[in-house]
């Protein structure tokens, strides 16, 4: 029998996952073992899963053959920070939505940016609450109708990954789940790198927004690549000509000290 | 025994037994009247080899010592009312999910932001139902600054030993009261059992003895959920056997080691007409007023809660069942007179008095009965 590559990297028990059928999550999940096997992980030993709530906090627990912990609505980053501090030798990941991330964690997301913490932080963004059943999210686009925007969404999105990057870290990019090649090189590079790492993925919900609006998931994909827009071409281009486009790449990549090596050189 | 004689508040008394009791982590946020706590936390943890961070708020500090204590650390959080508030969601995960950490509020005036500086009892009832769901803790509560630096080792050494979030509930009063303490030097330190074989990391054949805590980064692919959970950790989200047995086992594991947890200390006359029941500071003006009226011909005695949850009500009502009156003193306005009037009925009396910080004082006590008992 054939297996799966990269079923090391799953607790067989768990598969087929709970996801929708036609949910960008399983997409994700291949990029994300993709990179570690290309980053030669034989396991995920060295590292340690942290999620909220929601769907994509889903994604480690139970999923990943790994040690994951599924904390509160939102406060992944702050369990995930407190691991690090204890264990820097582990590398710590955070999985989450939209709503979990940038919603009501939105303030953990802003000061763990600041502080360089030494965790990775991949936000699902779809753009609602997906498991409640489709209400407006802080990422929702204006004028979107959802469940509790039956008029259509009155207010702005959060550009997250701007605001991520203004606030620090280490590396920012954004990529939809229909760039695949481009995220497994994110990841690749997100990974092994000290500091606070962000990485956010558009992905259609499939059962709360595509089925509405009458798309396929595929098709959804693809109009999620249509109206991207590379943040190498937007130079010069003012914001309002960029107006509905998602800007997708890598926003930021230094190398500043991290949490930990900052502990180091004040001699903690 | 060697004794070292030392000059403290209640806070750093707080403070200092942690560290001896092997905390190495703390988070939290600055509150008055705790902040004192954690600036001394800032500055001595580090030279120990432990980790200091001041979290965004304190829903990132409690959950910050979650990620810590699952990890590794003995970790600890101190904070007042409102930041208590706060942390509430964050404590509840941590029962569910069993992760030893201890909680110090130090008590102000409320409610919201009410008299952040002057002192109060008024958190009683927060520290034992401040969660949502079936949740039980252990609530210990100072009288002195020795018993803040004993209860608090006592207080991770009941973390450890349970796998249990445990609230240390300083006032105000204790919290800043300086007093020449003599602090034994061979104290008894509970470690963490860890366990580095695959196994069924939240489930005991023994529900008084919790499992032990599985490393991480060794391969064990742990579990950790705050939904309800079988033995190995997998969500049972719809599984009513799975979280009668989950919920059940973790207040037997409180319960069941009640004879341990339960501690409390009684002055006065062995079988006294009038008892006072009291808790944190207002055990020592009552204790005075006992020792008043007794001198004045009154057979009195003051029986101190030092443990606030869970209460052994049997050795309650051992107390209460002896005496012809009971005084319930609280600096708020009736929280651990619920506990006593359970036992004891329509003979226990409630005495009140909240604003200001101003104390109960042992002259008011001595009045009162005077006043009630003729």
């Amino acid at each position: 029998m054939i297996s799966h590559p990269y079923l090391k990297y799953l607790r067989s028990e768990t598969v087929p996952t709970v996801f929708c059928p036609g949910c960008g999550i399983g997409i994700l999940m291949k990029a994300f073992f993709e990179a570690l096997d290309k980053l030669e992980y034989s396991d995920m030993r060295e590292f340690v899963f942290v999620s909220g709530i929601g769907c994509s906090a889903w994604i480690p627990s139970p999923h990943f053959k790994a040690d994951t912990i599924h904390t509160l609505h939102g406060r992944a980053i702050p369990v995930a920070t407190g691991v690090k501090l204890v264990r820097p030798d582990l590398n710590v990941v955070v999985f989450g939505g939209d709503g979990d991330i940038a919603g009501i964690g939105g303030n953990h997301l802003l000061h763990a940016a600041r502080r360089n913490m030494d965790i990775l932080v991949i936000m699902v963004n779809n753009e609602v609450y997906g498991m409640t059943g489709g209400q407006v999210a802080p990422t929702t686009p204006l004028g979107m109708k959802t469940t509790t925007t039956p008029y259509g969404n009155p207010e702005h999105p959060l550009d997250t990954c701007s605001v991520v990057a203004s606030a620090g870290g280490n590396y920012v990019a954004r990529w939809t789940v229909g760039h695949y090649d481009q995220l497994v090189k994110s990841f690749i590079e997100a990974i092994p790198k000290n500091g606070f790492r962000f990485i956010e993925v558009l992905t259609p919900c499939t059962s709360r927004v595509s089925s509405r609006i009458g798309l396929s998931p595929a098709q959804h994909i693809k109009q999620l690549i249509k109206d991207s827009i590379l943040i190498d071409k937007t130079e010069g281009i003012k914001l309002e000509e960029i107006g509905k486009k998602y800007v997708i790449g890598v926003f930021k990549n230094v190398d500043n000290p991290g949490y930990i090596e900052m502990l180091r050189r004040l001699g903690r | 025994m060697i004794i070292i004689r030392r000059f403290w508040t209640g806070n750093i008394a707080s403070a200092e037994g942690a560290l001896r009791a092997g905390c190495n982590f703390y988070a939290g946020y600055p509150i008055t009247p705790s902040s004192d706590l954690m600036e001394y936390m800032a500055r001595e943890l580090p030279k120990r080899g432990g980790v200091f961070i001041q979290g965004e708020d304190e829903i990132a500090s409690i959950n910050m010592l979650i990620g810590a204590s699952i990890a590794g650390a003995k970790a600890m959080t101190a904070t007042s009312g409102p930041g208590f508030s706060l942390m509430q969601e964050g404590i509840g995960l941590a029962v569910m999910l069993e992760a030893p950490l201890v909680i110090v509020d130090v008590m102000r005036l409320g409610p919201a932001t009410g008299q952040a500086t002057k002192s109060g009892q008024g958190d009683l009832m927060q520290s034992r139902w401040g969660r949502h769901g079936d949740q039980v803790l252990v609530v210990y509560a100072p009288s002195s600054v020795k018993e803040a630096f004993l209860l608090t080792i006592k207080a991770f050494n009941t973390a450890e030993s349970l796998r249990t979030p445990v609230v240390v509930l300083l006032d105000e009063l204790i919290g800043h009261l300086w007093e020449v303490i003599d602090v034994p030097e061979d104290i008894e330190v509970v470690e963490r059992v860890w366990s580095s074989e695959p196994g069924a990391f939240f489930d005991s054949e023994v529900p008084e003895n919790p499992p032990p805590m599985p490393k991480l980064g060794v391969g064990l692919n742990v579990l950790y959920t705050g939904s309800t959970h079988d033995g190995y950790g997998f969500r049972k989200t719809q599984d009513p056997d799975a979280h009668n047995k989950l919920v059940r086992r973790i207040h037997r594991k409180i319960y069941g080691n009640l004879d341990r947890i339960f501690i409390y200390d009684y002055h006065g006359e062995d079988a006294p007409d009038i008892l006072f029941i009291t808790f944190g500071s207002v055990s020592r003006p009552t204790t005075e007023a006992v020792d008043i009226l007794n001198s004045d011909g009154y057979r009195v005695g003051i029986l101190k809660l030092m443990t606030l949850w869970p209460i052994d009500y049997t050795v309650l009502k051992s107390f209460v069942d002896k005496s012809q009156i009971v005084i319930v003193p609280e600096m708020n306005l009736g929280q651990l007179i619920h506990d006593v009037k359970m036992v004891g009925g329509d003979k226990v009396y409630r005495f009140n008095k909240i604003g200001g910080g101003i104390p109960i004082y042992s002259s008011e006590l001595v009045g009162y009965v005077k006043e009630v008992y003729k």
